[in-house]
């Protein structure tokens, strides 16, 4: 529901991961559901059947997760993933932050914005999430210090 | 109780791990041959092929069981194959035990073998983001990641240092020097650790276990069997998990992009719940562990096993490896097989080599990698979508 909708031209870029995440560039959401029932969140979405083994629910509602969370623990890609990886040439290496949402009870995996210095985490750092290309241009959600 | 469900092992056999650009059929048969011999079975005795299927080699958890039998000379013997990722080897080992505990069969072979392609590990081609596996490789998520996220949180949480890494890597080393089967057998210092290069801060180069070609094999039997055989002492299965995990999950776990939500049910580790079900089943506690071959797919995560064992407490891993108590010699020692840092990982043979490495153990054959007195082992291991295991043998 919250989904963008609008006529998007070539120029725009567009998402690596379609309907994975709203694309307000100022305050971007990951897009998952939440079972009706029992209250479980699900990132990617999920739409079948409850997960939590004592929840019989087929019923979800599409919710935006929270943007902020802290950090549960970061790393770097210093050698150029695989396909479908795509990758500039030569490659440059980036940042991998786990972030855990209050709310949500869940940690959520995403790419460093472009020029964070792995020296200057810590665990447990404020982290908000913003929306950059990938190497290919496709836009994606990467986690980035508040503030920074 | 226990001792009704408990088997024997009476043979153990491997093909040294390597890259030797062979069929996985000729490492599994070369294994099987010398669990044969060790175990004094004929093969016309064994029952039950309990094969450990790979992915990587033609049909997908068709091929294992009937394969070896096939190469092995076909005498119509009961078959079967189990997929499982890295716990493959310990659920065609449960297979095997079933089988023999349920007394369709006396003696069973258990065998996994397997070559690896070169480089990293990556999915299949396609436009597929309902897999997750595509999804985490598609935004420049690898296998590395994920340990690396858990090495930076113990360094985090309890202080653990890169020299502390490095110190599982020397040690590892230092026990698959000793070990014929081991595809490394150099030594390492620290200072090679520090100097390899930076993989996924901040785990380095040596600090990631390869992948290897390998095959194991176990000539498993009732004890009825054994006894009756003269091999009434033989080192004996005493557990086998192979439990799921437990929704919701505490860790994010390749190839997920995220955990579960613990909102309705709180969170599980699932490392921790493989021994624990293999401890009930036993009837034994950590306390009584001499030995333990656990998973090092990263130096990091070999810390993290010793404490999901129970070895010793939450945070206390690092420490147990500077006062040298998980190297041979010291009081508890962990991956005497020289672990996956030497082997590199085999996935359909792993979990069956670290039975192999204990059942030496136990039987006091492990030469100059032999830890004294070793009355108890425990294995543990984890893979991709849910899999993972934990055997314990004993004398
Ligand atoms: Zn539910």
């Amino acid at each position: 529901m919250n989904a963008p909708t609008q006529q998007q031209d070539t120029t725009t870029p567009q998402p690596v991961l379609p309907g994975w995440f709203t694309l307000d560039v100022k305050q971007p959401q990951l897009l998952g559901t939440r079972c009706t029932a029992c209250g479980t969140y699900y990132f990617p979405k999920l739409t079948t059947y409850c997960r939590n083994p004592d929840c019989d629910s087929e019923s979800f509602e599409e919710v935006a997760l929270s943007r902020t969370g802290t950090l549960w623990s970061y790393t770097s890609a210093s050698y150029q993933p695989p396909e479908p990886y795509i990758a500039n040439t030569p490659f440059q290496p980036f940042g991998i932050a786990a972030v855990e949402l209050e709310r949500e009870r869940m940690t959520v995996l995403g790419q460093l914005a472009t020029g964070t210095d792995l020296g200057t985490l810590k665990v447990g750092m404020p982290m908000e999430l913003v929306l950059e290309p990938l190497d290919d241009g496709k836009l994606t959600w990467k986690w980035r210090v508040v503030g920074a | 109780m226990s001792t009704n469900r408990e088997i024997a092992i009476l043979g153990v056999g491997m093909h040294p791990w390597g890259k030797w650009g062979k069929n996985f059929v000729e490492y599994g048969v070369k294994a099987a041959r010398d669990a044969l011999a060790d175990s004094g079975v004929n093969w016309r005795d064994v029952r039950f092929v309990s094969g450990a299927a790979t992915i990587r080699n033609g049909y997908p958890g068709q091929v294992a069981g009937a394969t070896f039998a096939q190469a092995l000379g076909w005498q119509g013997a009961q078959v079967n194959t189990s997929y499982a990722a890295c716990a493959s080897g310990s659920q065609a080992l449960a297979a095997a035990r079933s089988k023999i505990l349920s007394g369709e069969c006396e003696v069973a072979l258990v065998i996994g073998a397997d070559t690896t392609p070169k480089g990293f590990l990556k999915p299949q081609p396609g436009d597929r983001p309902d897999d997750p596996d595509w999804v985490r490789f598609r935004l420049g998520i690898t296998n590395p990641t994920y340990f690396a996220l858990y090495a930076r949180r113990r360094m985090e949480m309890y202080g653990d240092t890169l020299e502390d890494f490095a110190r599982v890597k020397v040690k590892n080393a230092k026990h698959g020097f000793e070990n014929p089967n081991a595809r490394y057998r150099k030594l390492f210092s620290a200072e090679d650790v520090a100097a390899s290069a930076m993989v996924a801060d901040p785990l380095r180069l040596m600090d990631i276990c390869a992948t290897s070609d390998g095959a194991a094999a176990l000539i498993v039997s009732s004890v009825d069997y054994a006894r009756k055989i003269g091999k009434g002492n033989a080192p004996r299965v005493a557990a086998i998990s192979t439990v799921t995990p437990s929704f919701a999950s505490a860790l994010v776990e390749m190839p997920d992009i995220a955990t579960d939500s613990a909102v309705a049910c709180e969170a599980h580790s699932f490392r921790a719940a493989l021994p624990k079900k293999a401890y009930e089943e036993a009837g034994i506690g950590p306390e009584d562990i001499s030995v333990a071959e656990v998973y090092d797919l990263s130096t990091a995560l070999e810390l993290d096993w010793i404490e999901d064992l129970q070895l010793c407490a939450r945070g206390e891993g690092a420490r147990l490896v500077r006062e040298g108590a998980t190297s041979v010699g010291g009081r508890l020692p962990v991956n005497p097989s020289g672990g996956l840092a030497c082997f590199g990982e085999a996935v359909p043979a792993q979990a069956l080599a670290q039975v192999c490495e204990l059942t030496w153990q136990l039987r006091g054959q492990a030469g100059a990698r032999q830890v004294a007195g070793a009355r108890v082992g425990i294995t543990a291991n984890q893979g991709l979508f849910g899999h993972g295991s934990s055997v314990i043998v004993k004398c």
